[in-house]
């Protein structure tokens, strides 16, 4: 908890003139155990996502290191179950779900609409402690044997088969899925009913938009796996029937339940990502967004069609050749909304006064990775290559291309942009920039090779393999290390930054938004008084335009 | 201590409104509406929680029509009909609780508020003596269930499966389990919103939590006008 450490003058002029903000009002532990400051709850969230990051990054690297070799040499089958199945759950569940929306996001809703806090601050702080006893049930169920279903628990295997912890990691993604909704809840009353004066939806910061559609994914899907997790936990424990064959009942259904919320959960993580790319990108080219209204709208049809396309991930386990030429068009149709905004992030930068800084090459990532990433989705919703790279390294390329070349490329750079107004304190340019490219190259390094070891018919989920995939799947564990070593540099230097760094001035990206026209850190309750909003979002122009009276004219 | 300076913060800044009034909004209004709101996203939430199970139930159901005809017909409809009027009768009650805050009946308040709460007893009472018939009758899922040779309604040569009765049973006591799980939340919320209400904490300007405590009990009253019909009266009428 380095960030409540009570900081002494020992760098007098720089520590001395420091303001009252949200950090060093109070300081000690329960200050903020028991906050309800939405800034510091996000900060409790920042340390326990990183934490269960690292968990989940160090099962990669096992995994990776696994394959560096044909033979299974490092690790028994049963064990790399484990780690394939741990490093899912944790990721997905504990880092990636929470990440934008329980850090940033938390952070910043209340900010960018001139609010003093979200609507239910006891009910963010409870969100907390429920991901914290679900981190702590997942953390047990790890130490004390694990569980090997692949993270998708599928049935009979979960329910009747299989000899680890399935109940007690089901039961944990069960707490943590309350904490996810409970945050949705939050941001969807605090944006409708908070708002500063002025503050029309039509002037909201797309990060706004991203975030209300994604709450409306965490309150309509999250309470879907809830439940089929109950089921699936009954089953296990009393054999019910309901999952079984044996017994009449129908694994499909499992698969129908899981992936209802199970795909639009990849919009979870991808649409507060999309909302960051809008600032970053608006601000880092000096223009207004491109077809503002266009992007905001495209978040929620996101949203809205991401609850039609799930059995896309069934098309090979037995659904109806109708029902799957139904949710191949309808996958396909996810395609529209999201390349409009592709294209209009495009066409913002185009003509605009570009800056490289580390926020906006994480940007430039995010554009070209999700866009490989969503192109080779649209390659897995077509029925036919579908059946021909079905549970192979494609699909496990083209959804790490989305989560970790969109989503968390998307995370690092916001983190960069807003990490001056979270700590007060600016993080080393030189470093940042360098490294946003070791991640970038690590990242095609260790996923670029698994499009082709799919395609050419590696399968995911083994941990051996033929020689002849070898130069492949070491490339890919170099590229691992790489990738492990970029992710490392921001935690260094952002911690680093805490203590040494220069004091941040309130705007220093002479940014947009109301979150910037507050002091770094901001005060416990964000605003002096009450912001009214005159302006639209993004007003670039109007930020950049020469002040005119302020030049005296020689006559 | 924050919960504790916010409150001095609050005191500072409104010192003579309604100490209800929570520091982070401007008005009454915004606070009342901001609840109300939360309370129903919170019941979509819990719509599309209970809808999973419903969309098991009716597939299932469709599936294996007679054989969850015949486990219906196990179970007892006048218990579950007394039930379900039960429950109507507590709505309104409640409806009459948040009346008597708005025109300042403090008495009738509490009276409703502990009526409320004797229907919601009498609910899972009944709904205790339904499940102990249940477990006599070996229709519990599990290693001793049985359900042999029970006819299938209007198909006296045919059987049910029993596995098949299974799963209605397994359903069955999944789905009302939750249900019985939520009035007792809400009994505990009642116990709660009375205590509120004797300690004179609601007036007519102020009274949200009343609001959003019925908002709730409805919501699980309808989720019962559901479950009725679905589970206890298929094929009733043969």
């Amino acid at each position: 908890m380095a960030t409540a450490t009570p900081q002494p003058a020992a760098q007098p002029g720089v520590q001395a003139i420091e303001r009252e903000n949200y950090l060093n009002k109070h300081y000690g532990v329960p200050s903020w155990l028991f906050t309800t400051d939405h800034k510091r709850i996000a900060l409790l969230y920042l340390m326990s996502i990183t934490f269960f990051f690292f968990i989940g990054g160090f099962f990669a690297l096992l995994i990776r290191l696994e394959l560096l070799t044909p033979a299974g040499d490092l690790v028994q089958a049963d064990t790399y179950n484990k780690l394939f199945t741990q490093h899912g759950q944790v990721m997905v569940f504990f880092f990636l779900i929470p990440s934008i929306p329980a850090v940033l996001g938390n952070f910043l809703v209340p900010m960018m609409i001139g609010a003093k806090d979200l609507a239910f601050p006891r009910i963010n702080l409870l969100s907390w402690y429920l991901y914290i006893i679900g981190g702590i049930m997942m953390l047990h169920c790890m130490l004390t044997g694990g569980v090997d279903t692949g993270w998708t628990f599928y049935v009979p295997f979960s329910t009747a088969f299989s000899n680890t912890k399935v109940i007690e990691a089901g039961l944990a993604i069960f707490v943590a899925g309350f904490s996810s909704i409970l945050t949705g809840l939050n941001f969807i009353v605090t944006i409708h009913r908070m708002r500063a004066p002025g503050m029309t939806w039509s002037r909201l910061p797309l990060f706004i938009w991203a975030h209300y559609a994604t709450s409306i994914i965490q309150i309509l899907g999250t309470p879907v796996i809830a439940i089929t997790l109950v089921l699936v936990v009954a089953e296990r424990a009393l054999h019910l029937g309901i999952f079984d064959p044996k017994l009449g009942g129908d694994p499909l259904l499992f698969q129908h339940l899981f992936w209802f919320y199970s795909h639009p959960a990849v919009y979870i993580m991808i649409l507060p990502s999309m909302g960051i790319m809008s600032e970053i990108i608006a601000c880092f080219s000096r223009k207004r967004i491109f077809g503002y209204t266009f992007v905001a709208l495209s978040s929620i049809s996101i949203a809205v069609f991401g609850f039609v396309v799930w059995a896309h991930h069934m098309f090979v386990a037995g659904i109806s050749v109708y029902a799957a030429l139904v949710f191949s068009i309808l996958s396909y149709a996810v395609a529209v909304p999201s390349a409009v905004k592709v294209f209009n992030w495009t066409a913002t930068l185009y003509k605009g006064s570009i800056r490289y800084d580390a926020p906006m090459l994480y940007a430039f990532g995010f554009l070209g990775l999700f866009t490989i990433g969503g192109l080779t989705g649209l390659f897995l919703a077509a029925l036919g290559i579908d059946m021909h790279v079905h549970d192979t390294y494609f699909v496990i390329a083209h959804f790490h291309y989305i989560m970790v070349g969109g989503a968390l490329m998307g995370y690092l750079g916001g983190m960069h942009f807003w990490w001056p107004k979270i700590s007060g304190k600016l993080y080393p340019e030189g470093w940042a920039r360098l490294a946003a490219l070791i991640v970038f190259i690590g990242f095609n390094l260790t996923f670029f090779p698994q499009f082709i070891l799919g395609y050419v018919g590696m399968p995911r989920r083994y941990y051996q393999y033929p020689q002849e995939f070898q130069v492949l799947n070491v490339l890919s564990t170099a590229g691992a290390t790489v990738l492990g070593i970029g992710y490392l540099l921001p935690m260094i230097y952002f911690l680093w930054s805490m203590r040494y760094g220069k004091p941040a001035p309130d705007n220093p990206w002479n940014a947009a938004g109301l979150e910037w026209k507050t002091q770094s850190p901001p005060t416990t309750y964000n605003f002096e008084e009450e912001p009214v909003v005159t302006w639209e979002a993004y007003n670039y122009e109007e930020l950049d335009a020469p002040q005119k009276q302020e030049v005296p004219v020689a006559r | 201590m924050p919960d504790s300076s916010a409150t001095a913060i609050a005191g500072e800044a409104h010192g003579e409104h309604n100490p209800a009034l929570l520091h982070h909004f401007a008005t009454e209004e915004q606070q009342r509406d901001s609840s109300n709101l939360g309370m129903w996203i919170f019941l979509a939430t819990e719509v599309m929680f209970f809808g999973g199970l419903f969309c098991a139930y009716l597939i299932y159901r469709g599936w294996y029509f007679g054989d969850f005809a015949a486990a219906s017909t196990s179970i007892d409809a006048a218990l579950g009909g007394a039930n379900t009027a039960v429950l109507i009768c507590s709505s309104l009650t409640v409806v009459l609780a948040i009346w008597a805050a708005q025109t300042s009946q403090r008495g009738l308040l509490l009276v409703m508020l502990a009526l409320t709460m004797l229907f919601g007893c009498t609910f899972l009472g009944i709904k205790g003596l339904e499940y102990k018939d249940k477990f006599e009758e070996h229709h519990v899922p599990g290693a001793s269930f049985s359900f042999d040779r029970v006819q299938i309604p209007g198909h006296p040569d045919q059987y049910a499966n029993p596995q098949h009765a299974q799963i209605f049973f397994a359903l069955y006591f999944i789905m009302t389990g939750l249900h019985a799980l939520h009035m007792i939340i809400g009994l505990g919320l009642f116990a709660w919103l009375f205590w509120m209400a004797w300690k004179g904490r609601f007036t007519p300007e102020y009274h949200t939590p009343l609001e959003i405590g019925g908002l709730y009990w409805h919501f699980v009253d309808i989720v019962w006008i559901y479950l009725f019909p679905l589970l206890y009266l298929i094929d009733r009428h043969r």
